[in-house]
């Protein structure tokens, strides 16, 4: 019997022991989605930029030439990563915006946590094309992606003790070069007025020309407020804090002469620096010249936020 | 390593027969300014070519106006401190001929300071007077920076041999302004610097640097 049964079955491997087809072909899959894991490890920060975005249309800055994408995404102000406008995009790759988790705390109902992907669905995003007006003479029409802060806010249950929000960046000296470098005290603190923060205006983008934004520009969250000076717009932000006084901002601590908290775009009230009355549009040309700068950056409708207020003083 | 198997047989002959530092003291200190004087238009003109090609190629980045600003500065800068440093280089080097490139060095010095603002009045501001005015008077920096180009005016004026033949020791003390020009070219690039002061502090190294090496010329006198 035994005999017989070796000539059947050369191999002498018994039927129990070959591995079924549909088994074998999984095992395929398996395989494949490990390495598709371990490509993803590999380029983090690629896979995340790669992401195109779900938004709506809106009807700001239909009317604007916008600032082309090379120029937005090279050109920036991000000190974490150094001081030169070439730095951010050459250092913010070692930036990992995903996971990251928000931590809202102070003045809430309840100190609370929220991930990067909660965030984007806590309202539809919007496309938000704003003119930005740095404090150093130059200005850019950026199409953002974002939310309004006020869906944030909304969300977080502030008590009646929040008059303020301190937006607190992102700081790992490990991966920020300019971080290790005390050029500003880190990390980078911004913050708003309550009811600035509500103005509709006010956005926390999380994207730019459709797309997730680039590290450089403040990847996963920024702040955008488009009436004040760029230095404003806290990037890559890890906490936000209601508070009840007035925030000691990162700029204003680096020099109170030159930077106020309120930092309104206001062509009236010069920098010893830099002139404010006019500003370079960022790709108009070697001779295109200046534009005059307006009033709160052109967006009229905030006026009424400082109304009797002494802008001079209250720069 | 075995230079002559590199080199044609001749040139090899001609350097190494003679030991080089004896064949380079026996070049005549006119050919070495000759030679100096091409080495240093070859050098000065390159920055300025590099803009022109930036700019013709796309290559002067997000804000180009900023860019020729910052490039024509440095370079005006770095002329004014390597004409500076002719004086102790002469001393430490005994070659008395150096001095015969110092004027070079400071007409090009003044080539990018003129560079400089042209592109300032020209680029940034397209000439609009009222504006510029304005910038000049309000803030420090640019008024310093003002000051040193209108300081540099009459020391290029007086570039020439006619004009030292005529001033006699008085060309000697006008052109001791270049200590003052430095001075507040200085000043205008620390005042401009927003945070970052790393590029002034070096700037400013080394002319203290080349102040410092004055000194055992100053007491002898």
């Amino acid at each position: 019997m035994l005999l017989d049964n070796n000539r059947r079955n050369p191999s002498g491997i018994l039927p129990s022991e070959i591995t079924p087809q549909a088994l074998f072909e999984q095992r395929r899959t398996v395989l494949k989605a490990a390495g598709a894991a371990a490509a993803s490890l590999l380029l983090p920060t690629q896979a995340y930029a790669a992401q195109t975005l779900d938004f709506q249309k809106t009807a700001y800055g239909k009317e604007e030439k916008l600032t082309s994408f090379e120029d937005v995404t090279s050109y920036n102000n991000y000190y974490e990563f150094g001081t030169g406008k070439e730095d951010p995009a050459r250092e913010a790759v070692l930036l990992k915006p995903t996971p990251w988790t928000l931590k809202i705390e102070g003045a809430v109902k309840q100190n609370k946590t929220i991930g990067i992907e909660q965030l984007m669905k806590l309202a539809p995003l919007e496309e938000r094309i704003y003119r930005m007006r740095c404090v150093e003479g130059w200005s850019m029409v950026i199409p953002w992606v974002g939310l309004p802060l006020k869906a944030l806010i909304d969300w977080a249950q502030p008590t009646g003790n929040a008059k303020y929000i301190e937006f607190i960046s992102y700081n790992d000296p490990r991966h920020m070069p300019g971080a290790r470098i005390p050029v500003l005290d880190w990390p980078y603190v911004e913050g708003l007025r309550m009811d600035e923060a509500m103005q509709p205006l006010t956005i926390l983008a999380v994207g730019l020309y459709g797309k997730v934004l680039p590290n450089q520009n403040g990847a996963p969250v920024r702040l955008v407020v488009p009436w004040k000076y760029g230095f404003k717009g806290a990037k890559a932000i890890s906490t936000i804090r209601f508070v009840e006084h007035m925030p000691h901002t990162s700029w204003v601590k680096a020099g109170a002469r030159e930077y106020g908290f309120y930092a309104n775009v206001n062509p009236s009230v010069d920098h010893p620096r830099w002139t404010q009355s006019s500003e370079k549009r960022i790709g108009s040309g070697l001779f295109a010249g200046r534009i005059k700068t307006r009033m709160f950056n052109g967006y009229d409708e905030v006026g009424q936020l400082y109304a009797g207020m002494d802008l001079q003083k209250n720069f | 390593m075995k230079w002559g198997s590199y080199m044609p047989a001749w040139i090899y002959r001609k350097t190494f027969s003679m030991g080089l530092s004896q064949r380079l003291s026996a070049i005549s200190p006119k050919t070495c300014i000759r030679w100096l004087k091409a080495m240093i238009w070859l050098g000065a003109l390159v920055p300025v070519l590099r803009l022109v090609y930036l700019g013709v190629s796309d290559g002067l980045g997000a804000n180009p106006v900023e860019f020729i600003e910052r490039s024509t500065g440095t370079w005006a800068l770095v002329f004014l401190l390597v004409s500076l440093s002719i004086t102790p280089l002469r001393q430490l080097t005994q070659q008395a001929w150096l001095i015969a490139v110092r004027r070079l060095l400071g007409l090009w010095m003044f080539a990018y300071a003129c560079l400089h603002v042209t592109s300032y009045l020209w680029l940034d501001y397209q000439f609009d007077w009222a504006d510029i005015v304005k910038d000049i008077i309000k803030h420090p920096y640019v008024l310093v920076g003002a000051a040193a180009l209108l300081l540099t005016v009459p020391l290029a004026a007086t570039s020439n041999q006619q004009a030292i033949r005529m001033l006699k020791q008085r060309w000697k003390s006008l052109h001791k302004l270049v200590y003052v020009i430095a001075i507040l070219a200085l000043l205008h690039f620390w005042w401009l610097v927003k945070k970052d002061v790393t590029e002034p502090v070096i700037y400013s190294v080394v002319f203290a640097l080349l102040i410092v090496l004055r000194w055992p010329l100053l007491s002898k006198k």
